[in-house]
Parts: C-alpha cells; structure tokens; sequence
C-alpha cells in the first residue's frame, strides 16, 4: 500500500513537473517551455482561424466559418458593451482576445492527462505539462498586462493630475489627514485586481488538472479484481469530472473576460 | 509558485495576439456585422414600403374598379336605349314603306281597273255599233257617227 501511494505521489509529482530547459533547471531563467509551446500554438491557432474568417468577411450571406466566428465576436462585444460605455474599437478585441485564448488553454485540459506527456516522452522529453492556465507564470503574464493597461487607461482616461487626485481623495474625502489612508486603500484595490484575476484561473485549472490526476491515478491503482473495479471507477469518474469541467472551462474563460472587461471600464470611471 | 522568464514571454506574447486581434480581426469582421445590420435594416424597411405601396394599390384598384364597373354598366344602358331607338325607327320607317307600297298596289289596281274598263267600254261601243248596223242591214258610217258612239261610249 505503500508503494503503491508513493507511486501514485511519484505520477502526480512527475505530472506537476513543468518541462524547462536542461541548460539551466532552476532559476529565473528556466523557462517553461511547455507552457510557451501550448499556449503560443494556441494564440497562433485563434489568430489564424479567426483571421482566415475576418479577411474575407462579406456583409452578404455568412458561410458557417464566418457565422461562428461573428457569434463569438458578437457575444463578446455584447457583454463590453453592457459593461462599457465608450469606443470599444481597443477592449472588444481585448475581451475577444481573453476569452478565447484562455478558454483554449482550458480546454487543453480535457485531453487526456497522459496523452501529451507520453506523446512528447518518444522523443525523449520527460515533462510536460498540457494546460497553460495551470501554470501561474501564464496567469499572471495575463494579468499584469491587464493590469498595466488598467493603470495606461487610468492615466489616458483622467491625466496624471486627475489620477493622482483621485488616488488620494477617494474614496473617504479630500481631508489632508485622510490622503495616506485613501492611498493605501487605492493600492491594496489596484493590487488585488491581478492578483485576484491570476490567482482565480490558476487556482481553477490546476485543481481541475489535480483532480484529473488523481482519478488517473485509479486506473493502476491495484491489481485483480479490486484492481479491474477501480478501473472501472476510474473510467466513470473521469467522464464525469471531464463533462463538469467543460463548465469550469467555459465559466472561468469568461469570468476572466469580464473581469477584464469590468476592470479597464473602471479605469475610465471618474469618482 | 515558480516565477520565472515565462511570465515574460507570455506577457509578450498576450500583447502580440491583443494587437494582432485589434488590428486584424476585430475590425473586418466588426464591420461586416455592421454593414450586415445596415442591409437588413435596409431590407426590412423596403419589405414595409412595398407592403404599405401594396396595400394602397389595393385601394387604388377597388376605386377603379368600381368606376370601371358603373361605366360598364352607364354603357350597357346607353345600349339598350341607343337598340330600342333603332328598333322603334325600323318599325316606323317598316310601316310607311308599307303605306306607301300598299297605296301604289292600291294605284296600280285603279289604273287597270280603269284600264279594262276603258276596253270593256270600247268593245262593248263597237259591239253595239256592229249590232246596230247588223239590225239596220245598212253600213253605218262610222266616222259620221263617231261623235254619237262616242258619246254613247261615254254613257256606258
């Protein structure tokens, strides 16, 4: 029993290993080179899929390619423009961006756990890991460049004086004794909103991709007849924690997108 | 929590795709969903205009229908009056053509009449002279007494 946890520690341990480089393995410089391929093939993909569709948009009769894609860019623009009341010519395509690059980095997850792994292990790769968005490094590359346009669109929306002001006036009062504590507050919100947004998706898809884990963990989990059950077990619990994540995946792409969506409206409100 | 240089590459490579969808994606379709919008909006107005043309046509065609009928029908007794007129003429015009042949029937029957009557006469003044000269065995000298058969003639 004991070795047969270690083992399953072992697998669980070895899954959670991202794939870096052999030059330098630890380190700032040990680059998550699974992370990069996956969602930097998955950004290529949505480029050019959506692309091919957008440079030969007609105004006539939609082909379904072209319907699809109006779809999702129609449903985008609908939750911006419920949110956002301004040209949405820069955080339409934004919110386009978000929500279908990350609901593809999900979506990675509901390949099989070991596909990817045993695929790239052929050729002699020992770690990899297939979702993205399980990877805070990506979470946060997302959010702090959320973030740098929330503080772009603060300045952009109420110059550096209005900024300032607001910074330090709301949201108790223009009081001289009140600037420090207003400030403070304005930092912990301005912080909290990357911080939030990263750590919501990590902490959703890498839970979801533990879950995932374990339950494969059940397929060699014993042996005999005991063995063929939790196999069974496993096959069923499997399809259901896949068919419920497809809601994790779609809900968590399109919190993120909102949020993006809530945050940089914000940035244009005026207290 | 390992940060480390991917955070970098994935911040670059999010801004990458952000301009790539702002400049490349978002706008051509954005604006075929709008000119799509601005055709069907379009479409639906014309589809109103031809309903509204087509209900007024309608209105058009019962008015002319109806005037085209009471013409109809203002001829039909102009017709019937203009027949009547021909037919009332006919007979008129029928009956003194039959005055007309009936008195020169009438004429003609006199003048034979007289005709024969004016022969019989004759005949019957040259019988009688015959007679005469018969009954007296003497030759009557007809032309010393044409004026008495002639007159005699005239009697009868």
């Amino acid at each position: 029993m004991a070795s047969e946890s270690g083992g399953l520690t072992e697998y669980i341990q070895h899954h959670l290993t991202h794939l870096r480089p052999q030059a330098s393995p630890e380190g700032f410089w040990a680059v998550h080179i699974d992370s990069i391929t996956v969602s930097l093939v998955l950004g290529v993909l949505f480029c050019l899929l959506f692309w091919l569709k957008a440079r030969k948009a007609t105004a006539g009769v939609p082909g379904k390619g072209q319907a699809f894609v109006e779809l999702v860019l129609e449903f985008v623009d609908g939750q911006v423009k419920d949110v956002f009341h301004g040209d949405r010519r820069f955080l339409g395509p934004l919110a386009l961006t978000v929500f279908v690059w990350v609901f593809l980095m999900n979506a990675m997850d509901l390949l099989p756990v070991d596909l990817l792994p045993w695929i790239t292990q052929k050729f002699g790769v020992g770690h990899f890991r297939a979702v993205p968005t399980a990877d805070i490094n990506m979470t946060f590359a997302m959010s702090l460049t959320i973030f740098v346009l929330i503080i772009f669109y603060s300045f952009k929306a109420k110059g550096a004086g209005g900024y300032m002001h607001e910074l330090f006036t709301a949201p108790f009062g223009a009081h001289p004794l009140l600037w420090i504590p207003n400030f403070l507050l304005n930092v912990v919100e301005l912080l909290s909103k990357p911080v939030s947004l990263a750590m919501r998706l990590f902490g959703n898809m890498y839970a979801g991709e533990l879950v995932f884990m374990l339950i494969a963990g059940l397929f060699s989990a014993g042996a005999g007849l005991a063995g063929w059950a939790l196999y069974g077990a496993g096959i069923i619990g499997y399809t259901v924690w896949g068919l419920f994540h497809i809601l994790i995946i779609g809900i968590q792409a399109f919190i993120f997108m909102v949020l993006t969506i809530v945050y940089i409206s914000m940035a244009h409100d005026h207290h | 929590m390992d940060f480390n240089a991917t955070l970098i590459g994935e911040m670059i490579s999010f801004a990458i795709l952000i301009w790539f969808c702002v400049h490349f994606i978002w706008p051509h379709i954005n604006k075929a969903i709008e000119e799509r919008q601005i055709k069907i909006a379009e479409g639906l107005n014309a589809a109103e205009r031809a309903h509204a043309e087509l209900k007024s046509a309608d209105v058009k065609v019962a008015a002319e229908i109806k005037v085209a009928r009471q013409q109809a029908s203002e001829i039909i007794d102009k017709a019937q009056q203009q027949a009547n007129q021909i037919i009332d003429k006919a007979r008129g015009e029928a009956i003194t053509e039959i005055n007309r042949l009936k008195a020169s029937a009438q004429d003609d029957i006199a003048s034979m009449a007289q005709r024969a009557r004016d022969q019989l006469r004759e005949q019957v003044g040259a019988l009688a002279v015959q007679g005469a000269s018969k009954i007296v065995q003497r030759e009557v000298d007809a032309s010393t007494h044409k004026a008495l058969l002639d007159q005699l003639a005239a009697e009868i």
